[in-house]
């Protein structure tokens, strides 16, 4: 057992000090126009709230929570789907459809939107290239497999029979969904919400294309502190912040599933 | 009404893709869509632009490295994980760590472990990041195939005299073979695709093909980009449809939790 796991303990032990690295710089003084460090300050941390970067964190809260409702809107009817089909060439296509962009890389994801929203297919009322709301179209998009698939999972669990004695009872279709699908779903909904909006609060490939410069999240400020400034301690902190509140939030959801899951 | 809201989504979610394939074929380099005919210009500049064959080149070496650690590794974890029940989740939960944590954290905290080794002008330190990227996929994978695996059967081939050496090679390896292949899938297009750390990690002798391909898209406007995206397209959708067809993709998405 020792020996099978210390290839893979090694391997995250490398990923660790990785992490502890970042730590460390995270609580250094940064000295400008060096890769040399000062002593130890929390200067860093009280600059994430300073005027100049408060605004980014702002903005990655309200495109992360605009993103998850979105997101959680757009994923329920095809998640629903994809659970429920009988017919497992709809099944099996819409499975290969949700799951291809989950496999394909953010670059090639987000270039697609920089063709869609830069007016070349077609030519937008207001301007959507390089603004939040072009942001978040992107960001929505980027959340919708995993959203999709994290439901489905949820909705599959459940015994259509429920939904059957509903409708027999005389409850309309509509009235079934709100009554005894959704709170049955309620697991799904919740994890796959925290996830998307964890996973939002640090997204990067999007926002750095699709706001090209003039919308900033939290991963844009650290990657500008640290590759055009030189200020890895400065990035460091942003980084330790966003991985501070990520793993929060997915501890969080870690402890809701495991209590549903113990009182079902 | 149901069946037309799935319809529009789904649209959502593919037609991107889809304006980029036809964009690929533009033939000026102002982009235009509909596309005014066909061109595989953008395909011949995709090979030549040397800035791109050497990505190919760096991608080429730094996946077939982390794959070549991260699936031996992987795979002794997935069966240490499967053989010990108690304790396990302990321990998957390290593994599968790495996931979790934020691209760029994960990107800034390398950059600067690697310039204190000194190590950021070669690849290792691209390749060490791979590594630990790619393992979560590599050790679900295969636990999902080992926990199905019956004990019993390596204990009679060893009570048949087999060596535990040979017991493995002739028994559990043709066993897990669908988790190895699903995790060979996962590492080859996780590590291909990967972005944002290595983006830290990468000087432009480094650099691995979404790296090259974000700092193209940031300079220059024309299709190339477009064809490469295709290529890539095609290459996923492709891996991710014999997925579906030879692995039962829906057994590990959506009732395995």
């Amino acid at each position: 057992m020792r020996l099978l796991l210390t290839p893979a303990l090694l391997v995250v032990a490398v990923f660790a000090a990785a992490l502890s690295a970042l730590l460390r710089y995270s609580v250094l003084e940064f000295v400008p126009g060096s890769l040399q460090t000062g002593g130890l300050s929390l200067g860093n941390f009280t600059g994430i709230m300073s005027r100049q970067y408060l605004g980014a964190v702002w903005d990655t809260v309200v495109l992360s929570a605009a993103t998850t409702g979105l997101t959680l809107v757009a994923s329920y009817p095809v998640a629903y789907v994809l659970a429920r089909t009988p017919s497992p060439r709809v099944r099996s296509t819409l499975l290969v459809l949700t799951l291809a962009p989950f496999f394909t890389g953010a670059i090639v994801r987000t270039y697609a939107w920089v063709l869609v929203l830069g007016n070349t297919v077609v030519t937008w009322p207001v301007p959507m290239l390089f603004t939040a709301r072009g942001v978040l179209v992107g960001l929505v998009h980027f959340s919708m497999p995993t959203m999709i698939l994290l439901l489905a999972a949820a909705i599959s669990h459940i015994d259509p029979v429920y939904e059957r004695a509903a409708a027999s009872l005389g409850a309309s279709p509509a009235r079934v969904f709100r009554r005894v699908t959704l709170p049955l779903s309620m697991p799904g909904v919740v994890s796959g919400s925290v996830i998307v909006f964890a996973w939002t609060l640090s997204a990067f490939a999007t926002p750095e294309l699709l706001g090209g410069g003039r919308v900033k999240m939290i991963a844009n400020v650290v990657r500008d502190l640290a590759l055009d400034s030189f200020n890895w301690p400065g990035g460091a902190a942003f980084a330790v912040f966003a991985l501070a509140v990520t793993l929060g939030l997915l501890a969080a959801v870690g402890r809701l599933t495991a209590g549903s899951e113990r009182s079902a | 009404m149901l069946r037309l809201a799935v319809l529009l989504l789904v649209a959502f979610m593919t037609l991107p893709t889809l304006v980029v394939i036809a964009v690929s074929f533009n033939p000026t380099a102002i982009l235009s869509f509909p596309p005014s005919g066909l061109s595989w210009r953008w395909y011949v500049n995709v090979i030549t632009y040397p800035q791109f064959q050497r990505a190919m080149w760096n991608s080429l070496v730094v996946t077939l490295g982390a794959v070549a650690v991260a699936m031996p590794a992987g795979t002794a974890a997935a069966l240490a994980l499967a053989r010990a029940p108690r304790g396990a989740s302990l321990w998957a939960t390290l593994l599968l760590s790495p996931l979790v944590v934020p691209g760029v954290a994960a990107g800034l905290g390398f950059l600067i472990l690697g310039a204190a080794l000194g190590l950021l002008r070669s690849r290792a330190v691209l390749i060490a990041a791979h590594v630990a990227l790619v393992l979560p996929f590599v050790v679900r994978s295969v636990w999902v195939s080992a926990r199905n695996l019956d004990p019993t059967l390596e204990r009679a081939a060893a009570s048949l005299g087999a060596t535990p050496w040979r017991a493995f090679q002739r028994v559990t390896l043709p066993l897990l073979r669908p988790g190895l292949l699903a995790a060979l899938l996962f590492a080859v297009i996780v590590s291909l695709n990967e972005f944002v750390v290595s983006l830290f990690i990468s000087t432009r002798l480094t650099e691995i093909l979404p790296v090259a391909m974000f700092t193209y898209v940031v300079n220059y406007t024309d299709p190339t980009i477009a064809a490469l995206s295709t290529l890539f397209i095609v290459g996923t959708v492709v891996a991710v449809w014999l997925a579906d067809r030879f692995l039962d993709l829906g057994g590990v998405f959506l009732h395995h939790r």
